[in-house]
């Protein structure tokens, strides 16, 4: 079992939900992405490092421009495994990277997963690796130890979510819209029936994101799914100096109920 | 025929489908839907009727005497150009939606960079009655005024998109975007052969009507294959089309020529067949250009059409396997390609096909009196303000 998976585990006896918080790593520059972590580490239970693409195509404009802010600045993965290592040093929460393809399979495939187990990267998500693509990776991560983390979308068939859910070894990542990454005031009125039969399918842990952004949907959401993935909300907290860590606040103390 | 692309939409190493999850079902829809499609004689029988009555094939095999005389070379052109809305966009647009019609899709989107693929898809959906919306980077909206114009005239609704480089491999960007959003209600016609599987098969099917006309004209005129098959390459769609249906004969020569920019040391060029490494954009496993950190490069090419960082995966298998030879030229011998038709046939041809003409002079060198067919993809009068003010610097 992966330390991702035994966390969860834990906070499900626990009757608690996970709050996960994605980052672009390097927005606005690496230093605040590493002060940020230090200061909302203590109210999540996962953080998600992005990494930062020119073309992000699951990606809203929010998550669109802190990629490219952070491109400017030229940060690459190699800068985000230095992060990773940095943080480290403090702090236990574990950490996912979350990146297309094209970056991942430039560095390497194979020096990805070893530079990623050492410096402490608990799981992988990305976005556009179809089911299909997917083989070669999930051994890459089965040998390292670090979770594969699929996604599964409302327009995902039955026999093909449950597929994929058997796939994962971290958490499945349900999308809760059918559209691209953003803060949403309303959430698919799909999202509730789609979770409820993907939860008799399927013992492994659903973590909702894509569109999350504030507490109604978590209170609306919590009976239904293991736990919540917050990012668009984050990106424009920072983009508008606002405070990250207030926010974080709030939500982890809503999946505590 | 081979049978290529392979179950998973692979061209050898190159294909696949790399796309976020909630376009898988559409995906698979579409495979679905085409395969029936393929061998429904209904299907072939309604598509053939629009592309006689309504594109106006088969497009002519017109024997350049002048130019051949001029070049040393027997020069023939297969004349997209003369197709409605002026490219071979409509032979793949015009298929494409008779399939969004059997999928009952009621909305049709679209990329364009040049603006051809766009006004052959807003026309369709006039055609046909579908609701269109077509993304367009607003540089090239800047530089295809009028075919923004067309597009508008046919009742499209064209988005400009402002991200990146704002051309082509933006509004295909944001086109994914607006199908992951709407992908219940709307088919995404791609226009060239690059995206996830099926979309370069489907879009190297329909295309691969040009090659095979010319096939059947060539033979009737110099009882004989040519030599060589010559055409430009963006994403690839016009090339695939002529030459995939002579794949199986070795003798016949492919060409592919890339928009070679300012140079190929200069930065600005889109030749990523000669410059470019394996990578995953849009959908697909190809050859694209790119930095040492994988994010995609910044194109730069006079003619919007081929100012795109990718190129279909077949064209990657071709280049891998050496079917195919990929060269570039500049914008500069563009625009003499530009010229040397228009001044020795009487021709004025789109600023991408330029590319393929401009070769010619090169090809002339090593390839004396040989038979060769140039696709001449799409007419000029949509580059003539581009042309103008390069002619004016």
């Amino acid at each position: 079992m992966t330390r991702i998976e035994n966390l969860l585990k834990k906070l499900k006896k626990q009757n608690k939900k996970a709050l996960s918080i994605f980052l672009t790593a390097g927005y606005p520059n690496i230093k605040t992405t590493e002060k940020l972590i230090g200061r909302i580490e203590k109210y999540v239970d996962l953080i998600e490092l992005g990494v930062p693409f020119s073309d992000p195509i699951a990606d809203g404009p929010t998550i669109q421009y802190s990629s490219q802010e952070a491109l400017k600045k030229n940060i690459n993965i190699s800068n985000i495994f230095s992060i990773v290592k940095n943080i480290r040093k403090t702090t236990k929460v574990p950490i996912v990277i979350m990146g297309y393809l094209n970056p991942i399979y430039n560095f390497g495939l194979k020096k990805f997963f070893s530079e990623a187990k050492k410096t402490g990267v608990d799981g992988i998500i990305i976005p556009d690796l179809s089911y299909e693509e997917s083989r070669q990776i999930r051994d890459l991560s089965k040998i390292s130890k670090i979770a594969y983390i699929p996604l599964v979308a409302l327009t995902t068939g039955k026999e093909r979510a449950i597929r994929i859910a058997k796939s994962s070894t971290g958490f499945v990542y349900v999308t809760a819209v059918t559209g691209v990454t953003g803060a949403r005031n309303k959430i698919s009125g799909e999202l509730i029936p789609f979770l409820k039969k993907l939860r008799t399918k399927t013992t492994k842990s659903l973590l909702v994101g894509f569109g999350i952004s504030n507490s109604g949907h978590i209170e609306n959401l919590r009976k239904y799914c293991d736990g919540f993935i917050v990012g668009s909300a984050i990106i424009d907290l920072i983009r508008r100096k606002k405070s990250v860590e207030k926010f974080v606040k709030r939500l982890s103390f809503n999946t505590e109920k | 025929m081979i049978m290529l692309p392979d179950k998973n939409g692979y061209f050898g190493q190159f294909g696949g489908r790399f796309v976020p999850e909630t376009l898988m079902s559409a995906i698979f829809e579409l495979e679905d839907f085409y395969k029936k499609a393929k061998i429904d004689k209904s299907f072939k029988k309604e598509l053939n009727y629009y592309l006689k009555n309504y594109a106006g094939r088969p497009t002519p095999l017109y024997f350049a005497e002048r130019l051949s005389k001029k070049l040393g070379l027997k020069v023939y052109l297969k004349r997209e150009d003369l197709c409605h809305t002026g490219s071979h966009k409509i032979n793949n647009a015009l298929g494409q939606a008779l399939l969004a019609k059997r999928i009952g899709k009621n909305r049709i989107i679209a990329e364009t960079g040049a603006g051809q693929h766009g006004v052959a898809t807003a026309t369709v959906c006039a055609l046909f009655g579908i609701k269109c919306v077509v993304y367009m980077g607003s540089e090239d909206i800047k530089r295809q005024a009028l075919n923004v114009f067309r597009m508008k005239m046919l009742g499209a609704e064209v988005v400009p998109v402002n991200s990146g480089s704002k051309t082509l491999k933006d509004a295909i960007n944001e086109a994914l975007r607006d199908w992951v959003t709407n992908i219940k209600t709307t088919h995404y016609i791609i226009g060239s052969c690059v995206g996830p599987h099926p979309y370069p098969m489907i879009v190297r099917d329909f295309q691969s009507v040009i090659g095979k006309e010319a096939k059947r004209q060539i033979l009737e005129v110099e009882k004989h294959l040519p030599d060589y098959l010559l055409a430009c390459v963006g994403g690839g769609s016009n090339s695939i089309g002529l030459f995939y249906p002579f794949y199986k004969h070795k003798s016949v020569k492919f060409i592919g020529v890339e928009a070679g920019g300012l140079g190929l040391f200069s930065g600005k060029h889109s030749a990523s067949l000669e410059r470019g490494k394996t990578g995953i954009l849009h959908g697909t496993k190809s050859i694209i250009l790119q930095n040492k950190d994988g994010q995609i490069s910044q194109t730069h090419s006079i003619s919007a059409g081929l100012d795109y960082p990718g190129v279909g995966p077949e064209h990657s298998f071709y280049k891998q396997t050496g079917r195919a030879e990929y060269v570039s030229v500049t914008d500069n011998e563009a625009l003499n390609g530009f010229k040397l038709l228009s001044e020795t046939e009487g021709i004025i041809p789109a600023l991408e096909s330029s590319h393929a003409i401009a070769y010619l002079p090169r090809l002339s060198k090593k390839a004396k009196n040989k038979v060769v067919i140039v696709c001449l993809s799409g007419r000029g009068d949509k580059d003539l303000d581009i042309v103008f003010s390069n002619m004016h610097k």
